[in-house]
């Protein structure tokens, strides 16, 4: 997935329509909006980001996995089998993203690209309502999808690449 | 000065403002596996070498309280599970990439083994221990004649589990307090000094005591030595483990850590030690006690400074 951080104006209708969609517990988000203010006054740089789970290439989260309930599926996307999952938190450790939670229910919850929508051949829903259309989906495998078309052209960054996870959210900047 | 601000609309429990999502099960967890490992491993190498009669309580009295300590030890482990139904899912895959994974495998295979090795030994404890039906007492005694090869497992499996208590953390590169392999050797020589510690509390022969004080001065200096090696690495490694590090030095763990588990729970019990084996009048239960109070807080302290310790944010 692909953000635009020139489009994006931080209004938060990607986290409220994940919400919604995947009935995240209340006070908790699997998407979230951050502000970075960056430079000397009165020259600053105002970044929006709606930054979620980076759907890493190598995911220490999987590897930590002590029943195997963290795992890609098809596709390259990382979710959790609830009923796999004993809510032992080492994934929750191990992400340097801090993107994952506890489902108030025990199992580990996170964002899963909306895999039930992506199966259906719809966007995630974070994607499908953004008023901006500031996030491009697909895959990058395909040279024709819209998120291989966007990063072709436009200059990206990754956050903390250094971390080594290889996340597979691209900052258009 | 260029300045960042960011402010992030994310507030989920337990992961904002910084991670918590380990409470004092798992420090809790590591420290009775740690000093378990400590006390199993003297067992063991002492049984081999053939001093049971030389160190009584390493061999025979102190092994008797592990499965205690191990039991209690899964039992906070599994308090610390928030999905309790499905724990069994631990026990029907291993994976080896993962730590907590190999480690509760360990666990299943030390813990029974402890038991019988206590079972071995219960007479110490209690003389007039009968096991009352002859099936128990065959299979006690079929045990008793493989002793040495339980032994030799023993070693082996705590070192494993001593070092394990480490590296159950610092397989964690996203918290660049942990993510150092000086923490599996220290867990370790933390653990075995725990164990010493244990065994001189328990000990009622002078001798005894004063072998395992001498044993735990030198696994006092080798904590002290990895503790500073690994503030070492971090000023000379990348941002994040700088800042981690600047927790320890001139941040609010600097008094706790320094303080108190290096000052209190390292440097004393050493200075006590040292009095103790010159003849000078100190309780011998003094040292042994803070070894296990330091080994308690440092584990605590660096649960709770590790997840506080961050990439990002
Ligand atoms: S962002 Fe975190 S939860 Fe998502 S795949 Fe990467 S390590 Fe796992
Ligand atoms: S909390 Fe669940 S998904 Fe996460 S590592 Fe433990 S078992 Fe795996």
């Amino acid at each position: 997935m692909a953000v635009d951080t020139k489009k994006c104006v931080g209004c938060s209708d990607c986290v409220v329509a994940c919400q919604t969609e995947n009935n995240v517990p209340i006070g908790y988000c699997r998407d979230w909006v951050v502000e970075v203010t960056n430079g000397t006054y009165p020259q600053l740089e105002l970044e929006h980001r709606s930054e979620r789970c980076n759907h890493c290439d190598n995911s220490p989260c999987v590897r930590c996995c002590p029943t195997g309930a963290s795992h890609y599926e098809a596709g390259g996307i990382v979710t959790v089998t609830h009923n796999e999952c004993i809510g032992c938190g080492a994934c929750i450790t191990s992400c340097p993203y801090d993107a994952r939670y506890t489902h108030p229910e025990g199992y580990v919850d996170k964002c899963t690209f909306c895999l039930h929508r992506v199966e259906k051949g719809q966007q995630p829903a974070c994607v499908s309502v953004c008023p901006t259309k500031c996030m491009y989906f697909g895959d990058l495998d395909d040279p024709n999808s819209d998120v291989s078309k966007v990063v072709k052209r436009r200059k990206y960054k990754t956050l903390i690449p250094e971390a080594g996870t290889k996340p597979q959210l691209f900052f258009l900047i | 000065m260029r300045e960042e601000l960011i402010v992030s609309g994310r507030m989920n429990p337990h992961i904002d403002p910084h991670l918590a999502i380990w409470e004092w099960q798992i420090p809790a967890y590591l420290f009775l596996g740690g000093l378990a490992a400590g006390i199993l491993f003297f067992a063991g190498f002492y049984t081999l070498r053939d001093k049971q009669d030389e160190y009584p309580t390493a061999v025979k009295l102190a092994p008797i309280f592990t499965p205690l300590l191990l039991g209690l030890g899964l039992f906070f482990l599994f308090l610390d599970l928030k999905h309790k139904l499905f724990f069994w899912r631990l026990y029907t895959t291993i994976r080896l990439e993962s730590p907590m994974s190999w480690g509760a495998w360990t666990l299943m295979f030390i813990t029974p083994l402890s038991a019988i090795w206590a079972a071995l030994h219960i007479n110490t404890l209690f003389p007039r221990w009968d096991w009352k039906f002859d099936v128990v007492k065959d299979i006690v005694s079929w045990f008793a004649s493989y002793k040495k090869h339980m032994a030799w497992i023993m070693v082996i499996l705590s070192l494993i589990l001593g070092i394990y208590t480490g590296i159950l953390l610092s397989a964690f590169n996203a918290r660049p307090l942990w993510n150092t392999s000086i923490l599996g050797p220290l867990f370790l020589t933390s653990g075995l000094s725990t164990g010493a510690a244990g065994i001189i509390l328990l000990s009622k022969s002078a001798k005894e005591r004063h072998h395992f004080a001498r044993i735990d001065l030198g696994l006092i200096a080798v904590e002290l030595f990895l503790i500073v090696h690994m503030f070492m690495g971090f000023k000379a490694s990348t941002q994040v483990q700088i800042d981690a590090a600047n927790m320890f030095l001139g941040g609010e763990f600097t008094a706790p850590f320094w303080g108190l588990v290096v000052g209190l729970g390292l440097t004393l019990p050493a200075v006590l030690e040292v009095l103790e084996l010159r003849k000078r009048k100190v309780h011998y239960a003094i040292a042994p006690a803070l070894v296990l109070f330091g080994g308690l807080l440092f584990r605590f302290i660096l649960a709770h400074a590790g997840q506080m310790s961050r990439w990002l944010y």
